[in-house]
């Protein structure tokens, strides 16, 4: 198998998938600490499907569909963020661009009628099949999105976690709600070609969620949800060129695992470990009270 | 210095076309200790953001520590409505704290060993050092308390701004907090504005009082203001101020439904009062 899998890495179609894959798993992981965080994820499932319209559109009209899925999931990041920035009403109002876009999107297949299996590609994942160019692309995308979070990681934390203080402090909470729409339409596109639009929380979700169970230290979370969407989406391409079966079978198989290894394995021994800090904590404060009562 | 920490002049604020109050005016000298009190409603909360240069009034002038009011201003430490942090939230005391010293800046943050040591130095300040490196969602809402406390002082502010600091906390943790704050005043020049809807955990501490209901205010010290006469001025009825074991109450036909100084849920629980025996 080891031979097997050093011969397919030979090929340039291999190498493509697993540097697309790379830029891709990293721009996830980071993103998605902050899905979780701000509990996005019916967000980013408007975003997927509503690039799979844009997709559809650029196909229609003779241009690339990786391009169309970020022009998709761009233009209903400006729309969400302008329209529901109050968190309550947000779902609403991303329900009902939701299924708009996606009645275009729709509209879009019956009047291309070839379409069926680039449609099938785009909903279930294609990253075997990317090109070259497509590659630049997509690590053009990435990049952009990572020098953006780059930028804005500290305050998004701040705001994210607490928005008060961070108001007062000065950070810019709206405007760094818009921008971190932006920079998750940007991810989207991006792992829609891992895993396909349907699937797409295993990498915007489930890294994250995964990752809270691991430390109780933010810095290390972020890098961990990185690891674990790097993981599994590298697992997934190679055992998905080695028996040929989808990769997001792979993917979703893997973080949904690591996950379920996370939440009951190795999380609740670092949770015990916690409980230990609370418990000397609390004793010694009981014991300072005896001591000045006494 | 001889500039007030914070200066309204007439100012009123208006909210969806309603007055919340009106031509107010009045002077929070340096080094005091005001309680903002008032019902539900009454704009205290509106008080602090217009001071935290987040919201603007309606008519008037405010200065705050001698200049307008401006967003983000390090001089000021903010302690806002206590709200529990989730259980699952990977983040320690010590991570909010430190963002109290830069999380406003951009850029991802690298490693600061002088940041560090000022974090350290306010989480001591506050004794939440034993359990600064737990995970904050799993602390108890007073332990919470403090590390926010910590989080406001942390950048050496000239005058703090608390907005209900004690809601949600026992008798025991209410009166540490007000103690940790009342601490702090005492250094040189050093303003606290403490909105409250239950003066009594802070009475010992208080300087001045401003009190807001139905778009008027009064302001004094605790004797001047939360008297009879007053109370029954700004309610428009009549209305009750009655001391009983060391404590204030207002009461009366129109506070029934909007503001007791004492509200009945701070009646103290017997088992609270002693030290929890230890396992």
């Amino acid at each position: 198998m080891i031979d097997q899998l050093a011969r397919l890495l030979t090929y340039e179609f291999v190498q493509n998938a697993i540097a697309a894959g790379i830029v891709i798993a990293i721009v996830s992981g980071v993103v998605s600490r902050f899905v979780v965080a701000r509990d996005m994820s019916f967000a980013v499932h408007a975003l997927s499907e509503l690039g799979f319209t844009g997709a559809a559109g650029f196909i229609l009209i003779g241009l690339p569909p990786v391009l169309g899925l970020l022009a998709g999931s761009m233009i209903t990041a400006v729309f969400i963020g302008t329209l529901g920035v109050r968190v309550r009403g947000r779902d609403a109002v991303i329900g009902v661009v939701m299924a708009f876009g996606l009645g275009l999107g729709v509209l879009f297949i019956t009047l291309y009628p070839r379409y069926a299996t680039e449609a099938f590609a785009l909903l279930f994942g294609t990253i075997t099949g990317v090109s070259r160019g497509d590659v630049l692309t997509l690590v053009a995308i990435g990049a952009a999105a990572l020098a953006a979070l780059a930028v804005v990681y500290r305050p998004l934390l701040f705001a994210t976690i607490d928005p008060d203080v961070a108001e007062a402090r000065g950070v810019p909470v709206p405007a760094l709600a818009v921008i971190f729409l932006l920079i998750l339409a940007a991810a989207v596109a991006e792992a829609v070609q891992v895993v396909g639009v349907l699937l797409i929380l295993t990498l915007l979700i489930t890294p994250g969620a995964a990752a809270e169970r691991l430390t109780v230290r933010p810095g290390l979370a972020t890098v961990y949800s990185v690891a674990i969407a790097l993981g599994c989406t590298l697992g997934g391409i190679l055992a998905a060129l080695v028996t040929n079966a989808p990769v997001s079978v792979f993917v979703t198989t893997l973080s949904f695992g690591t996950y379920l290894a996370a939440r009951f394995v190795i999380g609740p021994r670092i949770r015990e470990g916690q409980r230990a800090i609370g418990r000397a904590a609390r004793d010694s404060d009981a014991a300072a009270e005896l001591a000045n009562s006494g | 210095m001889t500039e007030p920490a914070v200066r309204f002049e007439g100012a009123t604020l208006e909210y969806n076309g309603r007055q919340v109050w009106r031509d107010l005016s009045i002077a929070f000298e340096r080094g005091s200790f005001v309680a903002i009190l008032g019902p539900n409603g009454s704009g205290k909360t509106s008080l602090l953001r217009i001071v935290l240069g987040l919201a603007s009034l309606s008519a008037g002038r405010v200065e705050v520590l001698g200049a307008p009011p401006r967003r983000g201003n390090p001089d000021i430490g903010y302690v806002p409505q206590h709200q529990t942090f989730d259980a699952d939230l990977p983040l320690r005391g010590r991570d909010l704290v430190r963002l109290g010293v830069d999380g406003h800046r951009w850029g991802i943050g690298l490693p600061d060993s002088a940041a560090d040591r000022r974090v350290a130095a306010a989480i001591a300040s506050v004794d939440a050092s034993a359990y600064a490196d737990a995970a904050l969602g799993r602390l108890s809402g007073g332990e919470q308390q403090r590390l926010r406390i910590a989080q406001a002082l942390v950048g050496d502010p000239q005058l703090l701004l608390c907005d209900e600091p004690l809601a949600n906390l026992d008798l025991r943790h209410q009166q540490g907090i007000a103690d940790l704050i009342g601490g702090w005043r005492r250094g040189p020049g050093r303003t606290v504005l403490f909105v409250t809807h239950d003066v009594n955990p802070v009475l010992h501490l208080v300087d001045r009082v401003l009190f807001v209901v139905n778009g008027r205010w009064a302001a004094g010290t605790p004797d001047e203001v939360l008297t009879p006469e007053r109370m029954s001025q700004l309610y428009g009825s009549h209305v009750d101020v009655l001391r009983v074991h060391g404590r204030i109450l207002v009461v009366g036909e129109a506070t029934g439904s909007g503001f007791n100084v004492d509200e009945p849920h701070h009646i103290p629980d017997p088992g609270l009062s002693h030290p929890a025996p230890p396992r």
